[in-house]
């Protein structure tokens, strides 16, 4: 079964270019197919013009699901490089 | 062969093949494709040498701007891979069998177009990447050469409309030689760009884009203006010897590289340089600048996504200041706004961009990011000599305010355990009339003044310095500009101050004679013109063109001045 989180970001630019990129780069190493909803919209995290066309801000609560043979470790790696890159938590 | 007029940017003789920094042309027609295996294995193709080409740019990018300009390369690296993108460009060859081009075309519309309509600055530019990338996977699949200013691996000389800074950013000089272009003038950034590079390059030619073709063999003279498209052997032989006479006086300047700056009377004056990024020290130091009279930190804060954090700022900084060693570095906080954009502050358009909200002006309402270069610039303070001066002071006021959160700062900084210099002195712009006209009143409060001539002359003549029909009205030498020159110095003087100047006149050679005559302190221009101007300075006698000030300054008219500077000084 898919693997589901949330965070909240933190950042006050929000998701802009540069996290996004690592992000989608990020969730493109695993197999499993990811998404990425926010605000009623769900868009494949493996997609840059995807993320970006969300605009997600400051304050945003953000779902991540991953789904396939490596989902634990593909949604967990997601929200590590989320927290490191200082984005959210 | 035929020739060019245009305007001398930056010193120098350069002779190389023309290389056009332009977009091809991509137009293309509608067909109906059977064989659609073939068609997307043709996307597919373009696509990896694409990628290819990007992750070039990109190492080149990183290697000689940083990693910060490398990302972008990376977000349009992922682009390329999307399968948003991808996926459905594939699908419409195969459901609706037309080309690659045209199913390129309007799915990479369609995202253009989604980005375009939002409400978001930021994610409007975003728009402008995927027409960067799709582009280059247009011009791929139609087999048309893309540019890649990064890439050129041969000697040229780079051809364009302009040149924005980034492209500028991107010239490798062991292989651009110079470069031409169609707009812009003696202060337009990629002129400045080219000084600072040491290139030769001629500006404002206007058509040189349609005249010349890739390949053609190019003269460019820096000197006087002219660009020779296929020049005859006898023009290319001329052209060498004019080519070997400059590098030989620019052998005999370099022999003043270590000498101070001093007049045939015995007046010391100091000659410093106008830098961008802490890769031009090295080009001052070449030069022989006695220090840096403007550091332009606009730099940290273009070509980018998002606001320089202030570690990126202290390394900078710090790397200037440890370059220079215990000679002075006048630094220039953020003058944004004007014809300068941060796309990501989302500013509105103005009607008046010059006029408007810009400089300290933007940085004492947006005093976050104000005090995060002030924090920056007063943490590297200790590994230098450090000067600091606000741009655009209209009223004492603005200063007021601006010295008092530089103050705050500090204290802040005190307080936390960070060592800063107690000897920073704080000073400012003179670029606006009404500053210059109460220079006295200013004069008790700052440590010194720096007159920026650029917009100076452009606010007291009312004209347009990018337009290039009021250009008649950029007069460095009107009398009106020389007597606000005269009442800063004669102001800072009187309250034992200095004042310097750090707009292009102060590396003129009519202008030297009337600014030396004045009792200017510091003059400060691109580092290729501190040689020539020592050597100037070293026949001039300060006394003697002190005693014709008052008849300069009652002159009536810029010609009426020139005509007298050098007849006076035989030029």
């Amino acid at each position: 079964m898919a693997v589901e989180r949330t965070v909240t970001i933190t950042d006050e630019t929000g998701v802009h270019a540069r996290p996004a990129t690592v992000l989608v780069n990020k969730a493109g190493s695993f197999s499993s197919e990811m998404t990425l909803e926010y605000n009623g919209k769900s868009i494949n995290l493996k997609s840059i013009m995807g993320v970006m066309s969300l605009g997600i801000p400051q304050g945003a609560q953000i779902k991540i699901i991953a789904e396939g043979s490596d989902e634990q470790e593909a949604a967990d790696a997601v929200v590590d490089v989320i927290k490191s890159e200082g984005l959210g938590e | 062969m035929s020739n060019l007029t245009g305007i001398a940017a930056s010193n120098g003789i350069a002779i190389a093949k023309a290389y056009k920094l332009a977009v091809p042309d991509l137009s293309f027609n509608k067909q109906t494709i059977e064989d659609t295996e073939n068609e997307v294995n043709r996307l597919n193709e373009a696509l990896e040498v694409s990628k290819s080409e990007l992750e070039k740019i990109k190492e080149h990018a990183r290697a000689s701007l940083g990693e910060e300009h490398a990302e972008i390369f990376s977000a349009h690296l992922l682009v390329l891979s999307d399968p948003e993108l991808i996926n459905p460009i594939k699908d419409k060859i195969e459901s609706e069998k037309v080309n690659a081009e045209v199913a390129l075309d309007e799915t990479a519309q369609m995202f253009i177009q989604m980005f375009e309509s939002m409400d978001n600055e930021y994610m409007r530019e975003r728009a402008a990447d995927i027409k960067d990338v799709t582009k280059r996977v247009m011009a791929h699949l139609l087999n048309v050469s893309f540019p890649n200013p990064a890439l050129i691996n041969e000697e040229v000389i780079v051809i364009a409309e302009d040149l924005t800074p980034s492209d500028t950013a991107q010239l490798n000089k062991q292989f651009v030689k110079g470069f031409t272009t169609n707009i812009g003038g003696r202060t337009s950034h990629s002129a400045i760009m080219a000084r600072s590079l040491e290139i030769p390059a001629v500006v404002g030619t206007k058509e040189v884009t349609s005249v010349v073709n890739e390949g053609d063999l190019l003269i460019i003279d820096g000197i006087d203006g002219q660009v020779i498209i296929n020049p005859s052997d006898e023009e290319v032989a001329k052209y060498k010897q004019k080519q070997e006479d400059f590098e030989k006086q620019k052998q005999e300047w370099a022999k003043l590289k270590d000498e101070p700056t001093i007049s045939s009377d015995g007046t010391h004056v100091e000659l410093v340089a106008n830098i961008g990024t802490p890769e031009d020290v090295q080009g001052v130091l070449n030069n022989g600048g006695e220090g840096v009279g403007l550091y332009r930190t606009e730099f940290l804060y273009m070509g980018k996504n998002e606001l320089p954090t202030e570690d990126e700022q202290f390394d900078a900084y710090k790397s200037v200041l440890e370059q220079m060693g215990d000679k002075p570095v006048v630094v220039r906080t953020l003058d944004i706004g004007g014809d300068k954009e941060l796309p990501y502050l989302e500013l509105p358009d103005e009607m008046n961009p010059f006029l408007g909200f810009r400089a300290i002006r933007l940085c004492l309402e947006r005093d976050d990011i104000f005090r995060t270069q002030l924090r920056a610039l007063l943490r590297a303070s200790t590994y230098g000599n450090l000067k600091i001066m606000f741009p655009m002071i209209a009223t004492l006021d603005e200063f007021r305010q601006a010295k008092k959160i530089l103050l705050d700062e500090k204290d802040k900084l005190v307080e936390e355990g960070t060592e800063v210099s107690d000897s920073i002195e704080i000073g400012i712009m003179v670029e606006i009339p009404s500053t210059a006209v109460i220079a006295r009143q200013f004069a008790k409060e700052v440590d010194f003044f720096s007159i920026g001539t650029n917009d100076l002359i452009q606010y007291t003549l009312a004209a347009d310095r990018m337009n290039e029909r009021v250009s008649y009205l950029y007069q460095p030498y009107h009398p009106a500009i020389l007597n606000l020159v005269n009442n800063v110095i004669e102001a800072a003087h009187a309250e034992g101050k200095w004042a310097g100047m750090c707009g292009e006149m102060a590396g003129d050679s009519i202008a030297i004679p009337i600014l030396l005559g004045l009792g200017l302190d510091e003059f400060s221009m691109s580092a290729t013109s501190i040689l020539p101007a020592r050597t100037q300075i070293k026949t001039l006698s300060k006394e003697e063109l002190a005693s014709y000030k008052d008849q300069l300054l009652s002159m009536n008219t810029a010609d009426e001045v020139e005509a007298f500077v050098r007849e006076k000084t035989n030029q």
